[in-house]
């Protein structure tokens, strides 16, 4: 093919489409922006804001596996809620058996324990997964009202089974000595253990960000939400990426299960269900398996949820709905929508 | 004429409740461009994706290089050397032109050499190398399409109507290189009904009407004989108005 034939161009991006393609970067700086000037004292709003970002970045941990499930494999994972709470649960275990690590003044010992936590369960979840995927999900892809279906009903055995094993009774979960308290900033004071949720938040995000633009199973779970056929017909085994993808997800939510009853302090068997209802508002916000999206509908339902619930407490139960009604009147697919082949 | 490398026998594909191919009979020579025609319907693309198991075979075999591939998975039947263009191209939009390579080349990491070769042969496949191949027009993601397919040498090619909907400017280019890459050997199975464009750089035909294979045989002869071009495409529209 010769160069004259066709001659190659870069045409650019007009400016003001390129504005808009970022905009949704800024909706949370401008959301901040906007709860300071509704609040008007700063040392309220810091610790609004900060309140907000760290439950902004636990629904993301929940909710950033259930994008991903939907956007791979399709998959509309109403049981997603077991996970959380199955992870909470043997979070709470395993910080019992580290009892004498938790209550010890020693940060490092105190950080071990909930390391080890979340990692048990991480680990505990994830083979749940395993089972919830080869079980229960399999046989129904591709068939969504099934789906929905057999996702509650796992759900709902999940929760019979944290009944049978950990008893009917709400648990007390209590952080460890030295994620109590607050930092005192001027006027402002900020719980501990939410800049330690920011903080893990952020990571997560960041790494899930780093895996998925630049390695080749990142590549592949972006191509594969895409068109998973042609992943197919490249010589990759799409149903080994979405059992991996499923496994992942799931130990995300366990993760997510562990700090959200960490922020609790108070733990159920209903806890996933009750929060998957922000979780799946945050996926609808994104963009039905965007992580980027996912990412950035966290953040705003958690500091609007905080600054309407500062302002105007009964304003505060309606405002994550409304602010999905305005997203949705914006962007009908979501803040960044996910191109998927026909 | 050399071995076949693909035969289909009496294959019969159902997608829901339509029986759409009705025992397909084509063989596919080694080292060649074999033609598949007919009208909108007939089944062309059914049979493309039978043989890359994107749809099963209810009944008959699929051979290639004469192991029995009928009832495989898709990447099973891909890592056996077959490569697939389809329709739609199925560009991954969202990744750049250099992502959509890397994640081609399943088997090893890019060849340079090769890939230097398909710079030279699709010229926008370097020029956009970073940019998203969601920005690339219509005849630049059918390139990038056709050179994911080539970055591994493959044994078979399947490309479906790689000039559908282009600009005869880049219907030409990519003529050129279609016969540019037949002449490494690389066998390729075309579905394509621009007829003027396959006549040129098919070795052999197979034309189907209503799934089945209603004629097949070596190009120019089909060329050559007007009577039988007429009898075939003309009784494939009258047929079906």
């Amino acid at each position: 093919m010769s160069e004259t034939a066709i001659k190659p161009r870069i045409e650019k991006v007009p400016l003001r489409e390129q504005f808009f393609q970022k905009l949704p970067v800024l909706l949370v700086p401008m959301l901040a922006l906007l709860g300071l000037m509704a609040i008007g004292n700063p040392a309220s709003w810091l610790t609004l804001t900060v309140a907000g970002l760290a439950m902004g970045m636990m629904i993301f941990i929940m909710a950033s596996g259930l994008t991903v499930v939907f956007g791979l494999m399709d998959v509309i994972n109403f049981g997603h809620g077991a996970f959380v709470a199955v992870g909470a649960f043997v979070g709470f275990t395993v910080l019992a058996w580290l009892a004498g690590w938790t209550a010890s003044p020693s940060v490092m010992l105190n950080l071990a324990a909930v390391l080890i936590a979340i990692l048990a369960a991480m680990v505990v979840t994830g083979l749940l997964g395993y089972a919830f995927e080869r079980v229960i999900v399999m046989p129904v892809y591709g068939e969504h009202l099934k789906q929905i279906l057999v996702t509650m009903g796992g759900l709902i055995v999940a929760q019979q089974m944290i009944y049978v094993v950990w008893g009917p009774d709400e648990l007390h979960l209590s952080r460890p000595e030295a994620f109590q308290g607050s930092i005192v900033l001027g006027e402002a004071a900020i719980e501990k253990y939410r800049l330690v949720a920011v903080a893990i938040g952020l990571a997560l995000f960041l790494a899930m960000r780093h895996i998925l633009k630049n390695t080749k199973v990142g590549l592949l779970v972006r191509a594969g939400v895409e068109n998973g056929e042609m992943v197919e017909a490249l010589g990759y085994r799409i149903r080994r990426l979405f059992l991996i993808v499923f496994m992942t997800g799931s130990a995300l939510a366990g993760l997510g299960g562990v700090m959200w009853g960490l922020y609790q302090e108070t733990i159920t068997a209903h806890m996933g269900s009750e929060i998957m209802v922000l979780v799946f508002i945050v996926v609808i916000i994104g963009g039905l398996g965007s992580v980027e999206g996912c990412f950035i509908g966290a953040l705003l339902v958690g500091l609007l949820a905080n600054y309407t619930a500062f302002l105007a407490p009964k304003v505060a139960l309606i405002s994550t709905i409304a602010l999905m009604v305005a997203i949705l009147m914006w962007r009908p697919q979501g803040i960044y929508p996910v191109v998927k082949a026909k | 004429m050399a071995d076949n490398l693909l035969t289909v026998s009496g294959v019969h594909t159902l997608i829901g409740p339509y029986h759409i191919l009705q025992g397909v009979d084509l063989v596919v020579p080694e080292g060649g461009v074999t033609v598949l025609l007919g009208r909108n319907g007939a089944g062309k693309t059914t049979t493309l994706r039978t043989i890359m198991g994107l749809w099963n075979a209810s009944q008959g075999e699929i051979r290639f290089d004469d192991h029995l591939i009928t009832g495989l998975d898709t990447p099973d039947i891909s890592r056996r050397g077959i490569a697939y263009v389809p329709e739609d191209m199925g560009v991954f939009t969202d990744l750049t032109v250099a992502e959509n390579m890397t994640l081609a080349a399943a088997n090893a990491p890019i060849d340079q050499k090769r890939l230097g070769w398909i710079k030279a042969l699709f010229p926008p496949i370097g020029t956009f190398w970073n940019a998203s191949a969601g920005t690339l027009s219509g005849g630049q993601k059918q390139m990038l399409s056709v050179a994911r397919a080539i970055i591994e040498p493959r044994r078979l090619i399947l490309i479906d109507e790689p000039t559908k909907g282009l600009a005869p400017a880049i219907i030409k280019a990519m003529t050129d290189a279609l016969r540019e890459l037949k002449e490494t050997d690389t066998t390729i199975l075309l579905v394509e009904q621009n007829f003027a464009m396959a006549s040129t750089i098919g070795d052999t035909v197979a034309v189907m009407d209503d799934g089945r294979i209603i004629h097949s045989g070596v190009m120019r002869e089909l060329t050559e004989d007007d009577a039988m071009q007429e009898k075939l495409m003309g009784l494939s529209l009258e047929a079906h108005q």
